[in-house]
């Protein structure tokens, strides 16, 4: 016998079976929970997989700077400093001009400009990461060899950022690639939490007597600042886990330096190069062990940008009550 | 979502009828050194033309992992410049429960090539020189270590660039190996190896990788595989063998240094002939070897493998000049093709 | 005016400029990739490009013809496995599910969204090559699926959910069930949004190269079926312009203006999809 309502919970098992709705409701919830099952898979394969060298070094790991394959020594320093030089070079770059540029589109442009202009920015977001290093290989790192660190090295020399041979890749190269691949998600999401601030927010700073400038800094900036902290963690988390720009200028060796213009090493790009080739069963755990990290890394950071993402659209929506 | 689908399998059978109408022919994966790539190349793509329903696919992933790779058995032969040691050799034993046997196809050479704005002269290197370079100790180029063996050349106070291999390398292997031969210092402090913990210098991928970095980078310096710097018109220079000679890189010098291996060659092929003795030797010359499993489950593959071997044994070394690389010597030649019998 | 306002005005009107400024300059390097990747790829498309294979190393007039096969192949084999995964578990997530399952499918999805292609490779390498000792264009594509499948999953999750209840309640109301429902009203009314994330998530992964580099590895020749090796657009971009031959180089341009030309339709296509309209609730 038919259900009798639109809502199924009085109605029996068995007609809701030959509706076929438990069984769509079954298949469904199969792939929905296939999802659920691959992630855990790969969380487990990565432990498994690095059970060697989280036994032989635990801890010490993390803070040797040796790699070397013939002495079987394996240390992730190098890597991890790497990419954390990396991703804070790109940010250094990247938040200021994509905040910047995010509040022009959200409270000064024309809806219309914002939107086009959000158009085209969408698109650089869309650039596969190995144009970015091919970019990157022939126009950023002549142009940062032959005039770039020169230049830097003459006038900001004295200070051990800008020290050592002028080779063209390194730490500092790779910083501004990332920085051009992460300006579009800054913009995007901060553009869009800028918009979601409710009008009266600004309309109440202009009735006070505040200019443009002030309104926006101080009083919708603020507003939105969780939303824009979020992108930021975002934008991060995608420099972090980047491979191919990288390894295409970074220089591709394990060294710690102070330097910005020193080639290094990133976590994704030591993966990339030796991974195939990782003969002996400590290498290749010592890779993975990497890829475990890496993985860890952002998914704290993840974690973290939604969260603030969310509590952003919670406040707007609790707050405006004067 | 009628349309999708219906869309979706329309694709999917041209798709699939593609795939039907080519005349499916026989893939065997190899992958292994970019040292001889230039010549598996020419030659794979050769053998294809004469026998197309054979196709030889070789990715030059590099030593290290041509090795990595036929151990695993995701290829079905490897390729590398540096044979495989003991170690290696068990553990393909331990995994497989049969050998692996080394084949060499020809012989080629290491060459140090510079990029030095305003130098366009041939260099002598001395085996000092080329050390403490790669050490770390000599940091110039007009360092006395490298301007006492090149009277005349107006070197400049530049910082030498050093450039070596990213990734797992036969070419590092046999680099290294001369190495540790001509510096104890470089033997105790880094060893020989295809990944070695470089004291100093910016890694590139695949000998293309490092040429392409030297050609881009003024003032490096590294070391690549002789037909990559012809190919691309980059100098390299003279280096100083055992006899006190200071000899180019070329198929006569090449052959030189294989004369003396040819006769006492191991039965299984392994040997290194850097630092060999001879007065017109060169110094960083080396066999590069086909990695062949002794046993092939699959009858045809097999087969192929065996009949490209045969045909590069004979036909095959008759391309290898034009492209630098030198013949392997005949008495090498007769013990390959006995060995070969003993792939099954 | 007091000076103190002068000032203040004279900040606000600077800083906003900056702000323009900022703006420009982002969409200034936008065009200068795109114009130069236009103009070092269009002088270097020739009829070769699409219709060659690779040709021996330091030999000239080879092309990528198999790379855009490969490249084919394994989006086709990506969507298969993407696109289903997400779509369905969507449903289930709109339509069937209580909140815990919701915000662990969720948080599942988020998480592998989030893992950086390169570990994505290695899990596919451990998968799918190991097991059955072959690199292939099946493991190739079982990565790229995987990027997919967070991408679909949430974004169909988000325009099932747009639909307006009264649709839903009306189609009940008639005595439908659920799943003719989902079948006959709801996923209708979301299409042009679900096939605008199905595109976006296949624009996203078309470009990757990493999680290629040890799934389908490479190949100088056709695949032949779904189990060797592949050469693809983005792998081959990689492998030449690292190399110091000019030949490659320009091949190099060639497939990355081709690649990107092919992305750039598909975010463009979706945008104009979506644009088009979703279910608009008429009171």
């Amino acid at each position: 016998m038919h259900g009798a309502g639109p809502l199924t919970g009085s109605r029996s098992f068995v007609s809701r079976l030959r509706d076929g709705d438990e069984i769509v409701r079954l298949i469904t919830f199969v792939f929905a929970a296939s999802v659920v099952l691959v992630t855990l898979l790969l969380v487990y394969e990565l432990w498994i997989g690095s059970s060697l060298p989280r036994h032989k070094f635990g801890f010490h790991f993390f803070v040797t700077s040796v790699w070397d394959p013939i002495a079987d020594q394996f240390g992730a320093l190098p890597f991890i400093y790497g990419t954390l030089v990396t991703a804070a070079i790109s940010l250094i770059l990247a938040v200021p001009l994509g905040i910047g540029a995010a509040i022009f589109l959200a409270e000064l442009a024309p809806a219309r400009v914002s939107d086009v202009l959000q158009f085209f920015i969408d698109l650089l977001a869309a650039v596969p990461s190995v144009i970015y290093g091919v970019l990157g290989v022939f126009i950023v790192i002549p142009v940062m060899r032959q005039y770039v660190q020169p230049a830097l090295k003459n006038t900001l020399g004295f200070l051990p950022l800008f020290q050592g041979p002028a080779y063209g890749v390194g730490f500092f190269t790779a910083g501004i690639v990332l920085a051009i691949m992460v300006i579009p998600y800054i913009i995007s999401v901060s553009r869009e939490v800028l918009l979601s601030v409710p009008r009266d927010q600004r309309e109440a700073a202009l009735a006070l007597g505040a200019t443009r400038w002030e309104s926006t800094w101080k009083v919708v900036v603020p507003f939105a600042r969780a939303g824009i902290m979020g992108s930021i963690f975002l934008a991060l988390a995608r420099a972090l886990g980047e491979t191919m720009a990288v390894t295409m200028v970074i220089g591709n060796t394990p060294t710690i330096s102070t330097s910005l213009f020193s080639p290094g090493y990133s976590i994704a790009a030591v993966i990339a190069n030796e991974f195939t080739e990782a003969t002996g069963d400590l290498y290749l755990q010592s890779l993975i062990e990497l890829g475990l990290v890496l993985f860890l890394l952002t998914f704290i950071l993840n974690g973290l940008a939604r969260l603030l993402i969310v509590a952003t659209s919670q406040r707007g929506s609790g707050m405006g009550q004067a | 979502m009628k349309r999708i689908a219906g869309l979706l399998t329309a694709v999917l059978v041209l798709a699939s009828a593609g795939i039907v109408w080519a005349d499916n022919p026989l893939s065997i994966n190899g992958a292994g050194a970019t040292f001889p790539y230039p010549m598996y190349s020419k030659w794979f793509d050769d053998y294809h033309k004469k026998n197309s329903n054979v196709q030889i696919n070789y990715q030059s992933i590099g030593s290290g992992g041509g090795i990595k790779q036929v151990t695993e058995g995701t290829v079905d032969f490897g390729a590398s410049d540096g044979p495989m040691n003991d170690d290696q050799l068990k553990a393909f034993k331990d995994k497989h429960g049969f050998g692996i046997l080394h084949f060499p196809t020809v012989l080629g050479a290491d060459i140090p090539t510079y990029n030095i704005p305003g130098v366009t002269a041939e260099l002598n290197f001395t085996p000092e020189a080329l050390g403490g370079i790669f050490l770390g100790k000599i940091t110039k180029w007009n360092d006395p270590a490298i301007a006492s063996a090149n009277p005349g050349v107006k070197l400049p106070a530049n910082d030498i660039v050093v450039v070596h291999r990213s990734d797992g390398s036969g070419t590092t292997y046999i680099w290294t190996d001369y190495l540790s031969k001509v510096s104890d210092e470089w033997k105790n402090k880094v060893g020989k190896g295809a990944s070695v913990n470089w004291p100093v210098g910016l890694g590139g991928k695949g000998n293309e990788g490092v040429a392409g970095l030297i050609k881009q980078t003024p003032n490096a310096f590294g070391y690549i595989e002789l037909i990559y710097a012809i190919q691309n018109n980059m100098p390299y220079g003279k280096v100083k063998n055992s006899s006190g000679a200071f000899i180019k890189a070329d198929l006569a010098s090449v052959t030189a240094a294989a004369a003396g291996a040819a006769k006492d060659m191991p039965s299984d092929f392994r040997v290194s002939i850097t630092n060999a003795p001879g007065k017109t030797a060169y110094p960083i010359s080396s066999f590069t070897w086909l990695l062949i499993p002794e046993k092939f489950s699959d009858a045809n593959k097999r087969d192929a493998i065996k009949g490209f071997v045969s045909w590069m044994l004979t036909d095959g070394q008759n391309s290898a000049e034009a492209l630098s690389y030198a013949k392997l010597p005949k008495e090498v030649v007769v013990k390959e093709k006995q060995a070969l019998t003993q792939v099954q | 005016m007091s000076p103190r306002l002068r000032w203040r005005k004279f900040v606000s009107g600077f800083m906003l400029t900056m702000t323009g400024v900022c703006a420009v300059v982002a969409v200034v390097v936008l065009f200068f990739i795109l114009g130069y990747l236009v103009y070092h790829g269009s002088t270097s498309i020739n009829w070769n490009f699409f219709t060659k294979l690779p040709a021996p190393l330091g030999e000239t007039g080879g092309g990528m013809a198999n790379a855009i096969v490969g490249s084919g192949k394994l989006l086709l084999l990506a969507a298969l496995i993407g696109v289903p995964v997400g779509f369905l578990g969507a449903i289930y997530l709109a339509e069937f599910s209580g909140t815990t399952v919701a915000f662990i499918v969720r948080y599942a999805a988020d998480l592998l969204n989030g893992v950086p292609s390169i570990v994505i490779g290695i899990f596919a390498y451990i998968l799918a090559v190991l097991p059955f000792k072959h690199f292939s264009t099946l493991a190739g594509g079982l990565a790229l699926g995987l990027m997919m499948i967070p991408i679909t999953l949430r974004s169909t999750e988000e325009f099932l959910r747009a639909v307006p209840r009264n649709l839903r309640e009306g189609a009940m109301a008639l005595g439908a069930s659920k799943a003719t429902t989902i079948a006959t009203v709801i996923v209708p009314a979301a299409y042009r949004g679900i096939l605008t994330a199905v595109l976006l998530a296949f624009a996203r992964v078309a470009g990757e190269t990493a999680p290629l580099l040890f799934t389908a590895l490479g190949n100088r020749y056709w695949s032949p079926g779904w189990n060797q090796p592949t050469s693809s657009l983005p792998v081959m971009i990689y492998n030449y312009a690292l190399s110091p031959y000019e030949d490659w180089h320009r091949q190099a341009w060639a497939a990355g203006l081709v690649l990107l030309g092919l992305i750039l339709v598909i975010n463009i296509l979706a945008r104009a999809i979506l644009s088009r309209g979703v279910a608009v609730p008429r009171s």
